[in-house]
């Protein structure tokens, strides 16, 4: 009996994901050529001319109503699509499943589905589906970049082989507000180890001439990027997510194989590249490395992406893609920046140990809350554990995620500075507050707790974490 | 070729006659005065120092040849000696008596080799077998035996700044005994044995006086050994051996001073330096003992600078007759007519002058490659400061850029010194605050010496010409900026607001906000109310600096006035109105700066809102809702009624 009753939970998946320009192929009969991207590829060609064509047909509909502000999403009972047109008239469309609930009936009956239509957050879906672009556009430069260089001959493949493997990687399920802050992790330092890592970079960067940008980061969290905001976010995003997780788990299996250090000269360091040769002893190493895109004051530029690491210091060196990588550069690379990082990385690891001996385990939060700041992009979050490539696991329930969710589009809605708090149906409390730029989420388990009660313990948690900012209470 | 004599001889040297066979030249090195006796001072004597304008004349009885004379210490009594049995003492005092009187030293079938003055009254006799102090009475012309030694002598050096005076005695004459002179009394210092290169057999005086000097160095006095080279001990050249001579305690070798030549060598100390003359090469060279080398052996020390001659030096023509289109004639330096005395003084008595030998520090920037043994040693000189300002401007400067470790470290060494400077200083301010009674001796408030180099020092004369110079990449300046500021740090100095300024400006001035926003997230550049405001100002082109700057408003906490004032000129009356509650000054501020925002926004409920919070303010306050006259809030009121009607005010409450 337990079997017949068991419930089977269906979380949200990606259904499809395509890309088109309409203006490719205007003309009957000419429909495929609009498509420049689809998954899944299997898809009867005639499916997806149809699809696509339903996309557009929704987008051409709603534009009679509001022409300024293209359609975002579209619910359906099954599914959920999402629509972002990144350049002019190229369209990316996203369809998600909601998620569902298989109940199984009596007598043989074939299982009753419940969509819960209402779990999937437009806000969510539609940052993840602008961070894929912004990820696109990361490693191969805009979409007209591309039709400039060699038109849809080159274009396709460029789609093709990065959507390939990107859209693999994408975990709807644990997709939450996180994705739509996109924001960045900055590891606390002191002023002294601070300026010790500037000092390093600017030696680094005029002694290696060639490197025009860099980023510095520590356990998986930022110190200090040359690049702009918006082009370190989603390079961030790259590393943390991808770069970061895959390199980490060799390091986690086999201790003694990332710690053996390096014997360059008399110095002993840790230094390792993380992109591009794996062995620089290796004769038959490759100098390739990643390109990345990134803004410029006249558009955009190109650079070679090298990231090196050394213990729990990671360094970006970005160097113009014009230039032609050597073995002489990468050793050169790795004798003057081997030593000094690993230098600085124990320094850091030193002061890092020392700041959490003298702040006591007791000031560790016993809240659970996000902050984010639109500012400076600054991320904070005791609920999400550590990421890995796969998933980002949460501590808490999806439904409270789901609250914090729903706060957020409130507060998107308005300028003003707001505060909600939110009885949830298990006994917690959610509280989000808005101070100009800056937004905080509080999850609070107290049974008992009034509104009064929980209003105060928010007020405490402010003045213990966030003393330092201008936050209004 | 650019200047690189980095020793010269001062401008106005000591004028007097020449030596000559009818006059002969004594020099004092106590007071510094050089005597030109004519015809035994029977047609005079002239004596001059320590400077060209001090001169004093008079005329003695030729009562033989004068072997020494000397001033006793201000110009008090002159002691003559003529004979190798007695000294001779003249008044000089006005109103006692000027005949001359005498006194013969008290050993038997001694012979007196000379005599210091270790006060105005008081005199040292050196004899072959001791030393006998006697005091003088001037006024009665008469002398009396203080004290005596006896031992045997070889030759004698006196050091008047430290008043010790140093006999050589033993065969080969290498046992320096010293004694110090204190408030007229005597006092046997350790004697102790200079090492000789090669042990004479049989034993001969071995040891001459013109390889002795005693000088103070750093505040220390030493004994100099030249040490020459012999070909059968195993050195090859010559070397001077500093022997540390402390007031207690035993004389002991402290350092040594590789001269990596040999021949005919005599020293100076000019600013700490030791100066080592070579007259067969006609150059000097220079050591600093509290510079390390860490390729040597410890104290071992090689010369700082390649060896230079002294600065070319011709000697004016002046005098009664002038011949304005003759040009000076040049002087010939280190000739063997010259006399060195310590701590600085050349004498040329055959052309009768006396020069201060000086240290010029400019040359030396460009005759020592490695910036920071350059700043080691600028940093110990006297008159270092705008030498060691150009130095930190060349290596900013395009041609002689230094790299960022380069600059790192020339900071570095500047702060460090800056850094003694202020802790001293705040160790005296404290012994001074807790009452000056204890210790009030021994606390000496810190000179501040040239080679304090502080903020304002580097910003007005390095750093803000360097940042708006033109042609130099943003990056680097930024990357000074920071170095100076990381330096500073670790220093534990407190950073002046004006050094922010600078970055903050350079920073715009290049559009490099992100970076700029990344700095002040860190807490690179602190907080303070200049630069929360600062911020503010550049709202228009960054508009996140209005969050950087209230921030620091708020954790300056001393800014609460300024933090009501932005929320208020963004109308965010409401905003304002929390935080000022929420810091607990809502009682006593301001109602109409409130009300006018609130009026201005045109929001009619925020009016109202605002309105009613002060209405309740000041009924909790004087049990009255009304406003009082010198909050002058009426206009607001009419507002208000015009708005909701009299009906909406809140009333007194009525008992």
């Amino acid at each position: 009996m337990a079997a017949v009753t068991q419930e089977k939970q269906y979380t949200p998946s990606l259904l499809s994901f395509f890309v088109y320009n309409p203006s490719f192929g205007p003309r009957e009969g000419e429909e495929e050529k609009k498509i420049l991207f689809y998954h899944p590829s299997e898809v009867e060609k005639n499916e997806k001319i149809r699809n696509v064509g339903l996309c557009e047909a929704i987008v051409q509909f709603t534009r009679t109503f509001c022409p300024t502000k293209p359609v975002k999403s579209l619910h359906t009972q099954k599914n959920r699509q999402f629509f972002f047109e990144p350049e002019d008239s190229f369209w990316i469309v996203m369809i998600v499943r909601n998620p569902m609930v298989e109940k199984p009936n009596k007598d043989g009956k074939p299982p009753t589905i419940e969509y819960q239509e209402e779990e999937v957050l437009d806000t969510v879906y539609g940052a993840v589906l602008r961070q894929c672009y912004s990820m696109y556009k990361l490693f191969n430069g805009t979409f007209g970049r591309a039709m400039e260089a060699g038109g849809v001959e080159l274009l396709i493949p460029k789609l093709e082989k990065f959507f390939y493997r990107y859209l693999q990687t994408l975990h709807l399920q644990s997709c939450d507000l996180l994705d739509v802050f996109s924001g960045i992790s900055f590891f606390p330092l002191d002023k002294m180890t601070y300026l010790k890592i500037q000092s390093f970079v600017n030696r680094v960067e005029e002694n290696l001439r060639l490197v025009k940008y860099t980023a510095f980061l520590y356990n998986d969290q930022l110190i200090w990027s040359g690049l702009e905001q918006d082009d370190m976010r989603i390079l961030y995003k790259y590393l943390t997510t991808s770069l970061f997780p895959r390199h980490s788990e060799p390091e986690l299996a086999g201790r003694d194989c990332a710690l053996r250090p390096e014997v360059s000269g008399n110095l002993l360091h840790y230094g390792r590249f993380l992109t591009g040769p794996a062995n620089l002893k290796d004769p038959e190493a490759k100098f390739r490395f990643p390109r990345i895109f990134v803004h410029t004051e006249d558009g955009s530029e190109e650079l070679h992406l090298i990231v090196y690491k050394a213990m729990s210091a990671a360094v970006c060196f970005m160097i113009s893609a014009s230039v032609e990588l050597t073995r002489d550069f990468c050793e050169r690379l790795d004798a003057l920046v081997g030593p000094q990082l690993t230098l600085l990385a124990s320094d850091i690891c030193e002061q890092f140990t020392l700041n959490r001996r003298i702040s006591g385990p007791d000031k560790e939060p016993q809240f659970k809350f996000i902050y984010f700041n639109h500012m400076n992009l600054a991320e904070k979050s005791t609920i999400h554990m550590r990421k890995t490539a796969s998933v980002s696991l949460t501590s808490v329930h999806p439904d409270l995620m789901k609250i914090l969710g729903d706060i957020n589009c409130d507060f998107a809605r308005v300028d003003e500075d707001e505060e909600v708090i939110v009885k949830a149906m298990t006994d917690y409390w959610v509280v989000g507050k808005k101070s100009d730029q800056r937004e905080l989420y509080v999850i609070l388990n107290q049974k008992n707790a009034n509104l009064i009660e929980v209003n105060e313990e928010v007020k405490r948690l402010c003045a213990t974490q966030f003393n330092n900012i201008f936050f209004l209470d | 070729m650019s200047e690189e004599h980095y020793l010269e001889l001062c401008e106005n040297p000591v004028q007097f006659e020449h030596a000559s066979s009818v006059n002969n030249v004594f020099f004092d090195e106590a007071n510094k005065q050089v005597f030109a006796v004519r015809s035994g001072g029977a047609t005079g004597v002239v004596v001059k120092g320590p400077d060209d304008k001090k001169s004093i004349a008079f005329r003695m009885d030729d009562k033989g040849e004068v072997k020494c004379i000397k001033f006793s210490i201000g110009n008090k009594i002159l002691a003559v000696q003529r004979t190798s049995k007695s000294v001779d003492f003249i008044n000089f005092i006005p109103e006692y008596p000027h005949t001359e009187f005498s006194q013969e030293c008290k050993m038997k079938n001694a012979s007196v080799l000379g005599f210091c003055w270790t006060n105005w009254n008081e005199i040292v006799f050196i004899t072959d077998q001791g030393i006998e102090l006697y005091q003088v009475f001037p006024d009665k012309r008469s002398v009396k035996l203080v004290k005596s030694q006896s031992l045997s002598v070889n030759w004698y050096q006196y050091c008047p700044e430290t008043a010790v005076l140093l006999l050589s005695t033993s065969g080969q004459g290498n046992v320096l005994q010293p004694f110090v002179f204190r408030n007229g009394t005597l006092s046997k210092m350790t004697k102790f044995e200079i090492e000789l290169p090669v042990v004479p057999k049989p034993a001969k005086l071995s040891l001459s006086e013109r390889d002795i000097a005693m000088a103070t160095i750093y505040g220390q006095p030493y004994v100099m050994y030249l040490k020459h080279h012999s070909r059968t001990a195993n050195s090859p050249s010559a070397e001077v051996v500093l022997y540390h001579l402390p007031r207690e305690g035993a004389c002991k070798k402290s350092h040594v001073l590789k001269l990596n030549t040999t021949g005919k060598f005599a020293l100076n100390i000019v600013d700490n330096l030791v100066v080592v003359h070579h007259q067969s090469t006609q150059t000097s060279l220079i050591y600093d003992i509290h510079l390390r080398e860490p390729d040597c052996a410890l104290n071992t020390h090689q010369p700082v600078l390649p060896a230079r001659s002294i600065h070319p030096y011709r000697i004016p023509l002046t005098g009664p007759v002038v011949v304005p289109s003759q040009p000076p004639v040049p002087c010939q330096l280190y000739s063997s007519s010259w006399s060195v005395f310590q701590p600085d003084i050349i004498i040329s008595a055959s052309e009768g002058y006396l020069w201060y030998l000086q240290v010029k520090l400019p040359p030396t920037v460009n005759l020592q490659q490695d910036k920071g043994k350059l700043m080691d040693f600028l940093l110990r000189r006297r008159d270092c400061k705008m030498v060691i300002l150009s130095v930190c401007s060349q290596i900013l400067d395009g041609g002689e850029r230094g790299s960022l470790p380069v600059v790192a470290t020339v900071f570095d060494k500047l702060n460090q010194v800056y850094k003694e400077y202020l802790e001293a200083e705040q160790m005296y301010t404290l012994a001074m605050e807790s009452g000056p009674s204890r210790n009030s001796a021994a606390q000496k408030r810190p000179v501040r010496t040239q080679a304090v180099i502080d903020q304002s020092d580097m910003y007005t004369h390095v750093l803000s010409s360097f940042t708006e110079r033109k042609g130099v990449c943003h990056k680097f300046i930024i990357a000074v900026l920071m170095e100076y500021i990381r330096s500073l740090n670790q220093s534990q100095i407190t950073v002046q607001h004006y050094l922010y300024e600078l970055v903050i400006k350079t920073l715009v001035q290049h559009n490099r906000f992100y970076m700029l926003h990344q700095f002040l997230q860190y807490h690179v550049l602190s907080d303070s109310k200049p630069l929360a405001c600062l911020l503010l100002s550049l709202e228009s082109t960054y508009p996140p600096a209005h969050q950087l700057s209230l921030d620091m408003l708020k954790r300056l906490s001393t800014a609460n006035d300024e933090i009501v004032e932005v929320l208020l000129s963004k109308q965010q009356v409401l905003g304002a109105l929390r935080f000022i509650r929420s810091v607990g000054s809502h009682d006593n501020v301001s109602a109409r700066k409130f009300l006018d925002a609130a009026q201005q926004s045109g929001d009619r409920m925020l009016f109202y809102t605002v309105f009613r919070s002060f209405q309740q303010r000041n009924q909790r306050l004087r049990g009255n809702p009304a406003f009082n006259p010198g909050e002058h809030c009426e206009e607001h009121v009419v507002h208000f009624k015009q708005l909701f009607g009299e009906q909406s005010l809140m009333k007194a409450a009525t008992v």
